[in-house]
């Protein structure tokens, strides 16, 4: 069982089966992270590095982690101690790393395409940790499982994603990733942060919370980029957190059993209020759990077997 | 010696004519233009058009010449054998290099290289203002005097309305176009490309249709205020081409260009992020495209210009949104403009009226014409030739080109700059 490409670089170059294959392979891991010894030899020989030029806590840490779970080696690059302050160009380090012969690449740029500049020009596979506004794919591949988990299914769910769409690449690639398993997405937040078009992609668009959240089975609240704040996209925080913040009121008017999920790390009392995002709704820390079991997947599809 | 061009199609909108003539040049002039078989061979060097159009030397009227300052890119002679290979005689070269072309010595420099190149002509553009930073006006009278045929803010665009008007009105002391590069910089703001499905895709920060029409409508407003005479570059969207045809309907005295990349692709050409289809204004739309060849068709649109914009590995082989933006065009640019002929668009006498009669006459050019006794500024176009584009056989130092690997049909297989082939196939 493999993926049959080099690269993982968006959900939307990505087949619904395939998305079921990683999927169904990273429910199959997560039980070797249960055990007392959370190792098994799959990838031993296979060398990681993760080339990241933008601050993450979560994304690196779960690629790290469900790399040693393989007994893969990891080689992590910070962009703070590479060469990338002393003025060297991305495809330089991509060449320069690419002598020392890694197996897989995971990077996180804050240039959309980033990944992609660099797959087209490198030997070894690539995964998009994040890129720009453009994709995050296994931050849409956790969000899925997460949401398989939890309703046993995915095909007509009502998913509502809350908030700066324009600015998130975790919203662009959940859009692509849950309307290609079946489920119906919509999106709201202030016109400044939805962009034209966004019809385009299959979503329902709406400035109302209310709406989106009515009758919906799973609520996606996007990180609020503090920054924003001075680029003319909001007036005030507190009037942002009026209209857009979830707090249990709105739990009433979705289903019953809606699962309120978050990429993080939380703005607690902006974009959502601390019962919920603590509540017995939420599913923000099994999100974290399932990004390693889908990253172990990832790894394992991309440069397991006979692959790498 | 004396030069014969017989047999071929000669295509002179300026005069009206499309027939076959034989083309007689002398002394760096046309001596004469008569039905075939009429003018003597003997004594003279004799081209074989059959089968082939001839043209008064086409020109374009917006390139980016990079000397001085960014000879890495290209350089004035390199550029002019680019153009001279895509049948260009002249082109107006815009002032954004390095130093800004905004004095009368940096005119002339240009001008002595352009000699020195001996190639095609090169009519410099000057600065609006010093620096083209948007605040005092440049010496527009020693600029003229110095050989700059008209003031651009092309790169730089003009953001205080004030210094337009100013700058409309004193180009009209001295009888120069304003060639306005049309784009509110702060609706601008950091897009990277046409704001659209496939931005929305792609993550990349949009720039809306309405950052380029909002300046088309204001300085067609200032234009009407002080009858100065504007001409808009590269005009990219459906809504530009409806602003200067209301306006032209309007008697404001409004000229327009469009480049063949905005008829020849749309916005698709980013997906997978290539850098060569980065250029601004951005690519557009299907229906921006429609809109354009609409323009061209009805006259909106005056002229075809490139834009050629060389940039080297350095501004392009990075991310995208880190890459300059700019392509070059001068030696696809009559390829991909006579597939407009080819599909019924435009008139073969209509394309050469936007390559080379109507640039002539908004810049006040003594070119585009084969009357007897202009100066002989003549292409030669084959207009049927099939031949794939290859940048790694451009004449231009620079390779960004998204049309690499394009089959195009017809090119010009001989350019004659004062009388003398200054380039054949």
């Amino acid at each position: 069982m493999e993926l049959r490409r080099k690269d993982l670089l968006g959900i939307e170059d990505l087949e619904a089966g395939e998305i079921s294959l990683i999927l169904d392979t990273a429910a199959s891991l997560k039980e070797i992270s249960t055990r007392p010894i959370k190792k098994v030899p799959t990838l031993r020989g296979r060398t990681v590095v993760t080339l990241f030029y933008e601050p993450s806590t979560r994304t690196r840490m779960s690629f790290e982690i469900a790399a040693k779970r393989l007994s893969a080696d990891t080689l992590n690059l910070t962009v703070a101690a590479s060469s990338a302050v002393k003025g060297e160009t991305l495809e330089d380090t991509a060449h320069n790393l690419e002598a020392m012969a890694p197996d897989l690449l995971i990077i996180r740029h804050q240039a959309s395409g980033a990944p992609h500049f660099l797959a087209k020009r490198l030997k070894c596979g690539v995964i998009n940790a994040g890129d720009g506004l453009h994709e995050h794919p296994t931050q849409a591949l956790l969000d899925l499982l997460t949401v398989k988990e939890a309703k046993g299914r995915l095909d007509g769910l009502k998913v509502a994603i809350i908030g700066d769409i324009a600015h998130s690449r975790v919203a662009r690639s959940n859009i692509h990733a849950f309307t290609k398993m079946g489920s119906r997405v919509t999106v709201a937040g202030p016109a400044t942060m939805l962009p034209p078009y966004l019809d385009t992609l299959g979503v329902e668009v709406t400035h109302s919370l209310d709406k989106a959240v009515a009758g919906a089975d799973v609520i996606m609240m996007l990180r609020l980029q503090l920054e924003r704040m001075g680029q003319m996209f909001l007036s005030t925080l507190r009037e942002y957190s009026t209209y857009f913040g979830l707090n249990t009121r709105h739990l009433a008017l979705a289903k019953d059993d809606v699962i309120i999920m978050h990429p993080g790390p939380l703005n607690r009392g902006v974009e959502i209020s601390p019962e919920v995002a603590d509540g017995p709704h939420s599913v923000i820390l099994e999100q974290v759990t399932n990004g390693v079991a889908v990253r172990m997947a990832v790894l394992l599809l991309l440069i397991g077997g006979e692959k790498g | 010696m004396s030069l014969l061009i017989s047999g071929g199609l000669v295509v002179d909108p300026g005069q009206n004519l499309e027939e076959p003539r034989d083309l007689l040049i002398g002394e760096g002039k046309i001596v004469a233009l008569e039905p075939p078989g009429k003018i003597s061979p003997e004594g003279r060097r004799v081209i074989d058009a059959k089968g082939l159009v001839v043209a008064p030397g086409l020109i374009d009227m917006h390139v980016h010449l990079r000397e001085p300052g960014e000879e890495y890119k290209e350089t004035i002679a390199t550029g002019a054998r680019a153009a001279v290979r895509g049948g260009f005689t002249g082109v107006a070269a815009m002032p954004n290099t390095k130093p800004v072309n905004d004095t009368a010595a940096i005119t002339r420099f240009i001008l002595d290289q352009a000699q020195a190149a001996g190639l095609a002509r090169v009519y410099p553009v000057a600065a609006i203002s010093v620096g083209s930073q948007g605040h005092t006006l440049s010496e527009y009278g020693d600029l003229k005097a110095a050989g700059a045929v008209a003031l651009s803010d092309d790169g730089w665009p003009v953001r205080q309305a004030l210094l337009m008007r100013r700058a409309l009105e004193y180009a009209r002391t001295f009888d120069l176009p304003i060639i306005s590069h049309c784009e509110d910089l702060d609706l601008r703001a950091d897009g990277v490309m046409h704001e659209g499905q496939i931005s929305l895709r792609l993550g990349l920060k949009g720039i809306p249709a309405a950052a380029e029409e909002v300046m088309v409508f204001r300085d067609i407003d200032l234009a009407r205020l002080t009858g100065g005479r504007l001409h808009i570059a590269h005009v990219s969207t459906a809504g530009s081409v409806e602003i200067i045809r209301r306006a032209k309907a309007g008697g404001i005295p409004v000229t327009a260009e469009t480049a063949p990349h905005y008829f020849s692709l749309t916005d698709e050409a980013v997906l997978g992020f290539d850098t060569n289809a980065k250029v601004n204004p951005p690519l557009r739309t299907a229906e921006d495209v429609a809109a354009i060849k609409t323009g061209l068709a009805d006259g909106t649109l005056d002229a075809i210009a490139c834009d050629h914009a060389p940039h080297s590995s350095l501004e392009k082989e990075v991310e995208f949104a880190e890459a300059a933006f700019g392509l070059i065009g001068l030696e696809t640019s009559l390829g991909l403009s006579l597939k407009l002929v080819h599909e019924g668009t435009l008139t073969l006498s209509q394309l050469i009226a936007k390559m080379s009669t109507n640039p002539a006459r908004i810049l006040g050019l003594p070119g585009g014409s084969l009357t007897p006794g202009s100066r002989a500024d003549v292409t030669i176009i084959d207009p049927n030739r099939e031949w794939t584009v290859d940048v790694n056989a451009f004449a231009s130092k620079s390779r960004n080109c998204p049309f690499q690997g394009w089959n195009l049909k017809g090119k010009a297989v001989a350019t004659i700059v004062g009388g003398q082939v200054v380039w054949e196939e």
